[in-house]
C-alpha cells in the first residue's frame, strides 16, 4: 500500500543523518530497564494481564467454596494447599483426611485479594497504564513520553509493589483479609501483633508502592499529552482515547495521594499503636483493645472513598476511549457528539470527586450528608449516559465491520449499560439501605468493570496487537472467545442481581449455607454461576493461545495500518521504533475523518495534507471538483 | 529521538515539560497533605472536651523554624536568579546558605523538639477518678470556669511501681539490667518491685517486652490474638508539669505560647485509675499521632529536597557549562517543590503549634 512505500521510503531517508540515538542497546536496557513507552506499555500489559487472571483464578476458588461449600477444590486441591499454607496461614484444611477445603479465613483472604489484584495490579495497570503509555504517545504524535526515565521508574515502582503483594500470601497469617476496602478497624485488628510483617502490613506497603507508581505515571501522562502534541494536534482533534487518558490521569493524580495518606494512617495504627481508626473503648472479643482511641473508623471510609470512587472512573474511562476508538474505525464514521463527549468525561472526572459517600449510605453519617451524595450521584449518572448514548448513535448508519475488538466494543455498550442503570437504585439512600452489602452491588459493578472494562480491554488488545507485533490475532479464535466469553459472563453476574435482591449477603461463606431458610429460592444460582465462572475461565486459554501463538505465528499485517484508521499511531512502521515516527508528523485534521464525502477513500489520516492546498485555485473549496490522480 | 521541550517553553502552553510535571505533582501533594490536613479536622472535631492537648509545644522554636524555612525559600529564589544571571559563584553560595538552612532546619526538629516529646509522659485519668486526683487536675475550678476539663497528667517520669509472677522473673532480671533500671523497692518476695527508670521508654518496655500472646494456636481472624501483660503496672512516680502542680491557678486555664515548664512537685498515681498511659508518642492521642505524622512527612520532605539540592550543590556544574538554561530550570523546578514544603509549614505551624 501507498502509505507503507511512503514511510519505508522517510526511513531510509532519515537514516543518513545519523541520530545519536541508534546505537544498539544492550538486552536489558532494551526490554527489561526500558525507557521507550512502547516496551513500558507492553510490561504492563503483560503483568496486568497475568494479574487479572491471577484474580480471576481466586474467584473461580471462590466461587467453588460457594457452589460446593465443604468440598475440597478437586485434582489442585493437594498442590493449593501446599501452596497457600506455606507461610504458616490457613487458607486451606483437610476433610475427612481429603486436603484443598478452603477456609472461612482462606475465603476472606481470597475476597480481599481478588479485589485488590483486579482493581490496582489488573485493570489499572492493563487499561491505564498499558493502553495509556503504549497508544496515547502515538496518537499525540510524540516520540516518547515526556519523561522516559520517569516512566520506567512508574513501572519499577509499579513492580516492586506487585512483588510485595505477591510476598503477603506467604507472610505468617496470611494476606489481608479485610476486603479491599481494608475498613477500619477490622482490618487494624485482624493479626497485629504477633509479627510485624503480617498480611494487613505487607498490603499497605504494597499499596503505598503501587500508588506511589500511579502518581508518577499520571504525571507524564498529562505533561506528555500535553507538551507533546504534534504539531497542529489541537484540542478538539485529539483522538477521544487521549481525553480519556489525560481525564483518568487527572483522577489518579488527585485521588490516590489521600488514600496514601490513609495507607500511612493506617500503617501507624498497626505498627505504632496510634489511634486514628480506632474508637475510644474498643472491646474484641470481650478484651479491651491496647489503642488509646479517640480515632474514627469513619475517616478512614472517607479517605478510602475519596479515591476508590474516582477509581471507578479510572476503571471506566479508559474503556470507554478504547471502545470509542473502536466503533469509530468500524463503524468507517465519525464518533457521534464528539465535543459532547469531551465535555461529558470532563464533567463526569469532576463529580466523580462528590460522590465518594454514596458508598457509606449503612454508616450513619446522617441524612443530610446522604441527601448530597444522593443528589451528587444522581448528577453523575447525566455524563455518562451521554457518553453511552453518543457511542450507541455513532453506530447508526454505519456499514459496520464486526472484525474481533468491534465485537467486544459492540458488547461492551449494553453490559456498561446494565451495570450502570443497575447504579441508578444504589444512588437513593432507602433502596440503598436494603441492597448494600448483597449480591445486587456485586452484580452491578461487576457489569462495570468486568464484561465492560475488561471487555473493552480485551478489544484493545485485538485491535492493537497488530501495530504492537507487526501480526494480527486469529479472528475465528477471537470471536469464538468472544461469544463464549459474552454467554459465560452473563451467566456468572446476571444471576447476582436476583440473588441480591433476595437478600443474599455478599459475604456470605459457604454460599450462605447456614442462612439457607432464608435464601431457599435463590441458593440453587450458587452452582449456576460458578458453573459459568469455571467456564469463563476455560475459555480465556483461548484468548491466551491465541495471544501468543499470533505473536509468532499469526498473519503478518499487510501494511502499517491494517484497520484503515485515522489516527496517528498508525503512521508510524510495525511495530513502531525507539523514536516512533521516522517522518515528520503535522496533523491537518480532527481524527475521525471516515467516509468524508468527495474523499477518494473512507478515510482520511489526519496527518494527511488537505488536497485544497496542492490546488493553486481561488475557487471555493466546494465548488473545486476534485483533482483526478 | 529528542523529546520536545525539555528546556525551552512550549509556545502554546508557555511551559517547558519538567515546571508542567512539578505543577502536576504539587497539586497530587496538595492533595495527599490534603488528606492529612483533613484527618485533623476529623479527629480533632470529634475528640471528646478537653481530649484535644494545647500548648504542649514549644511555640519560640517552632516560630525560630519558620524564620529558618522561609528564609531558605528566599535564598533558593536567589540561587536561582544568580544562575538566570549566570553567576555561578554567587548561585553556589545561595544554593549553600538554602541547604544549610535546610539541615538546621531538620537539626532543631528531630535533635530537640522530638526528643524533648519523647522524653515527656502523660496519663489520662479515669472520669471516675478526677475528684481523687483533684489536685492535680483542678476540674471542679475548671467546671466552675465553664472550660472544658484537664484529663491528663504530664510530666517526667521517675519510678514504676509493678506487680510480677514468678514467671515472669527471667524476663523481667534480663531488663532490668539491660536497661540499667534500679530496684528501689522489693516487696512480698519479690514480686511487687518499685523500679527507678531512665525515660518512659523504660516503662513502655516493661509493659510491651512481656507481653504475651494468650491464643497462639487460634486460626480463626475474627478471635483476635491480643497481648496479654505479664507486667501489671501498679503506680507511676512522676515530676508534674507547672500546669498539673498548680492547676487552679487561673494563669493555667489558657495555654500559653511559652512552653510550661517542669517543677520538681512529684505526685504517684494508682495504675487502676488510670484510662491510658503514654510517653508523648504518637500512640499517646490523636493530637500526637497526627502531629507525628504529618511532621514526619514533612520532614521528609525537607530532606528530599536537601539531597536534590545538594546533588545540584556538587555535581549541576556540568550541565550548568553545557546548557545553564537546563541547570537554571532545575533549581527552579526545585526550588517550586522547595517553596510548597515551606507552605506546609505554614499551615503545619499554626495548626499545631498555635490553634
Amino acid at each position: 500500500m501507498a502509505t507503507a512505500e511512503i514511510t519505508h521510503e522517510h526511513h531510509d531517508h532519515d537514516h543518513g543523518h545519523g541520530h545519536d540515538d541508534h546505537h544498539e542497546l544492550a538486552f536489558w536496557e532494551k526490554y527489561i530497564f526500558s525507557q521507550d513507552h512502547k516496551v513500558i506499555g507492553i510490561q504492563y500489559a503483560i503483568t496486568g494481564l497475568a494479574f487479572l487472571f491471577l484474580g480471576f483464578c481466586l474467584m473461580m476458588l471462590m466461587r467453588w467454596n460457594l457452589a460446593y461449600p465443604g468440598t475440597p477444590v478437586p485434582y489442585i486441591g493437594k498442590f493449593l494447599q501446599a501452596f497457600f499454607n506455606f507461610g504458616g496461614s490457613h487458607v486451606f484444611t483437610d476433610k475427612d483426611g481429603v486436603p484443598g477445603v478452603l477456609t472461612a479465613e482462606g475465603y476472606n483472604t481470597f475476597g480481599a485479594m481478588h479485589g485488590t489484584i483486579m482493581v490496582f495490579f489488573g485493570v489499572v495497570p492493563v487499561a491505564v497504564a498499558a493502553f495509556g503509555n503504549f497508544v496515547m504517545p502515538l496518537q499525540v504524535g510524540a516520540p516518547d513520553m515526556a519523561f522516559p526515565k520517569l516512566n520506567m521508574a512508574s513501572y519499577w515502582t509499579f513492580f516492586v509493589s506487585c512483588v510485595i503483594m505477591m510476598s503477603s500470601f506467604f507472610v505468617a497469617g496470611g494476606a489481608a483479609k479485610s476486603g479491599w476496602t481494608s475498613y477500619a478497624p477490622l482490618s487494624v485488628i485482624t493479626d497485629n501483633g504477633q509479627h510485624f510483617f503480617s498480611g494487613q502490613t505487607v498490603w499497605l506497603l504494597g499499596m503505598v508502592f503501587n500508588i506511589t507508581g500511579s502518581l508518577l505515571g499520571s504525571i507524564n501522562t498529562i505533561a506528555t499529552a500535553i507538551q507533546l502534541r504534534a504539531p497542529g494536534l489541537t484540542w478538539m482533534r485529539l483522538p477521544f482515547f487521549v481525553w480519556t487518558q489525560l481525564v483518568t490521569a487527572f483522577l489518579l493524580l488527585l485521588a490516590f495521594p489521600p488514600l496514601e495518606a490513609a495507607g500511612f494512617m493506617q500503617l501507624m495504627d498497626r505498627a505504632f499503636d496510634t489511634s486514628f481508626f480506632m474508637p475510644t473503648g474498643l472491646i474484641v472479643n470481650g478484651h479491651l483493645t491496647q489503642w488509646n482511641g479517640g480515632g474514627s473508623p469513619l475517616l478512614w471510609q472517607h479517605l478510602f472513598w475519596f479515591l476508590a470512587h474516582p477509581e471507578v472512573y479510572v476503571l471506566i474511562l479508559p474503556a470507554i476511549g478504547m471502545v470509542a476508538e473502536i466503533i469509530a474505525n468500524n463503524t468507517r464514521k465519525p464518533l457521534y457528539g464528539y465535543k459532547a463527549m469531551v465535555g461529558g468525561i470532563f464533567v463526569l472526572g469532576f463529580l466523580s470527586f462528590v460522590v465518594w459517600a454514596h458508598h457509606m449510605y449503612m454508616t450513619g453519617m446522617g441524612t443530610k450528608v446522604a441527601g448530597f451524595f444522593q443528589t451528587t450521584t444522581v448528577m453523575i449518572s447525566i455524563p455518562s449516559v451521554i457518553l453511552v448514548t453518543a457511542l450507541l448513535l455513532s453506530l447508526w448508519g454505519g456499514s459496520i465491520r464486526f472484525t474481533t475488538p468491534m465485537l467486544f466494543a459492540t458488547a461492551f455498550l449494553p453490559m456498561f449499560g446494565i451495570g450502570g442503570l443497575t447504579g441508578i437504585p444504589l444512588a437513593f439512600n432507602a433502596v440503598d439501605l436494603y441492597l448494600h452489602d448483597t449480591y445486587y452491588v456485586i452484580g452491578h459493578f461487576h457489569y462495570v468493570v468486568a464484561p465492560g472494562t475488561i471487555f473493552a480491554i480485551f478489544a484493545g488488545v485485538y485491535y492493537w496487537f497488530p501495530k504492537a507485533t507487526g501480526r494480527m490475532m486469529n479472528d475465528a479464535l477471537g470471536k469464538l472467545h468472544f461469544w463464549l466469553s459474552l454467554i459465560f459472563i452473563n451467566g456468572i453476574f446476571f444471576p447476582m442481581f436476583i440473588q441480591g435482591m433476595a437478600g443474599v449477603h455478599r459475604r456470605w461463606f459457604d454460599g450462605g449455607i447456614q442462612y439457607e431458610q432464608i435464601i431457599t429460592p435463590v441458593i440453587y444460582w450458587n452452582k449456576f454461576m460458578s458453573v459459568s465462572a469455571f467456564l469463563l475461565g476455560a475459555v480465556q486459554f483461548v484468548f491466551i493461545f491465541n495471544f501468543f501463538a499470533s505473536i509468532w505465528r499469526g498473519r503478518k499485517v499487510p501494511n502499517d495500518n491494517p484497520w484503515d484508521a485515522t489516527t496517528l499511531e498508525w503512521d508510524t512502521p510495525t511495530p513502531p521504533p525507539h523514536g516512533n515516527f521516522i517522518k515528520e508528523i503535522v496533523v491537518y485534521r480532527g481524527p475521525y475523518e471516515y467516509s468524508v464525502p468527495g474523499a477518494d477513500k473512507d478515510f482520511t489520516p489526519q496527518s494527511e495534507p488537505p488536497k485544497a492546498e496542492k490546488l493553486p485555485t481561488t475557487a471555493p473549496i466546494g465548488v473545486t471538483p476534485a483533482p483526478a490522480h | 529521538m529528542e523529546i520536545p521541550h525539555t528546556v525551552t517553553a512550549r509556545p502554546d502552553t508557555g511551559l517547558y515539560n519538567a515546571k508542567l510535571a512539578i505543577w502536576l505533582f504539587l497539586a497530587s501533594e496538595v492533595m495527599l497533605f490534603g488528606g492529612l490536613f483533613s484527618a485533623y479536622v476529623f479527629l480533632r472535631m470529634g475528640a471528646d472536651d478537653g481530649y484535644w492537648p494545647h500548648g504542649l509545644l514549644d511555640v519560640p522554636i517552632g516560630t525560630l523554624n519558620t524564620f529558618i524555612l522561609v528564609s531558605s525559600s528566599i535564598t533558593i529564589v536567589l540561587a536561582w536568579a544568580s544562575l538566570k544571571m549566570r553567576q555561578w559563584a554567587r548561585h553556589k553560595l545561595y544554593l549553600g546558605i538554602t541547604i544549610a538552612l535546610g539541615v538546621l532546619f531538620l537539626c532543631i526538629k528531630l535533635g530537640y523538639e522530638y526528643p524533648a516529646k519523647f522524653k515527656h509522659f502523660g496519663v489520662f485519668i479515669k472520669k471516675d477518678s478526677w475528684s481523687k486526683y483533684e489536685d492535680y487536675l483542678g476540674n471542679d475550678h475548671l467546671k466552675e470556669a465553664g472550660l472544658p476539663p484537664r484529663p491528663e497528667i504530664s510530666g517526667h517520669l521517675h519510678e514504676v511501681e509493678i506487680d510480677a509472677t514468678d514467671a515472669d522473673r527471667p524476663l523481667l532480671d534480663n531488663l532490668i539490667k539491660r536497661r540499667d533500671l534500679v530496684v528501689l523497692k522489693s516487696e512480698e518476695d519479690g514480686k511487687r518491685l518499685t523500679l527507678k527508670v531512665n525515660s518512659p521508654s523504660d516503662a513502655e518496655a516493661l509493659r510491651n517486652a512481656l507481653g504475651a500472646i494468650t491464643n497462639p494456636e487460634e486460626q480463626d481472624p475474627a478471635k483476635v490474638q491480643r497481648k496479654e501483660p505479664g507486667v501489671k503496672m501498679v503506680a507511676f512516680e512522676m515530676a508534674l508539669d507547672e500546669v498539673n502542680a498548680d492547676p487552679k491557678n487561673p494563669k493555667f486555664d489558657y495555654p500559653s505560647f511559652i512552653l510550661r515548664g517542669l517543677t520538681e512537685k512529684t505526685a504517684t498515681i494508682h495504675a487502676e485509675d488510670v484510662d491510658w498511659w503514654s510517653a508523648f508518642y504518637p500512640k499517646h492521642s490523636a493530637y500526637f499521632a497526627v502531629y507525628f505524622l504529618i511532621t514526619g512527612l514533612h520532614g521528609l520532605h525537607v530532606l528530599g529536597g536537601i539531597v536534590v539540592f545538594t546533588y545540584f550543590f556538587f555535581f549541576g556544574h556540568k550541565i550548568y557549562r553545557r546548557n545553564p538554561e537546563q541547570q537554571a530550570n532545575r533549581i527552579e523546578v526545585v526550588g517550586l517543590y522547595w517553596h510548597f514544603v515551606d507552605l506546609v509549614w505554614i499551615f503545619v505551624f499554626p495548626i499545631f503549634y498555635l490553634l
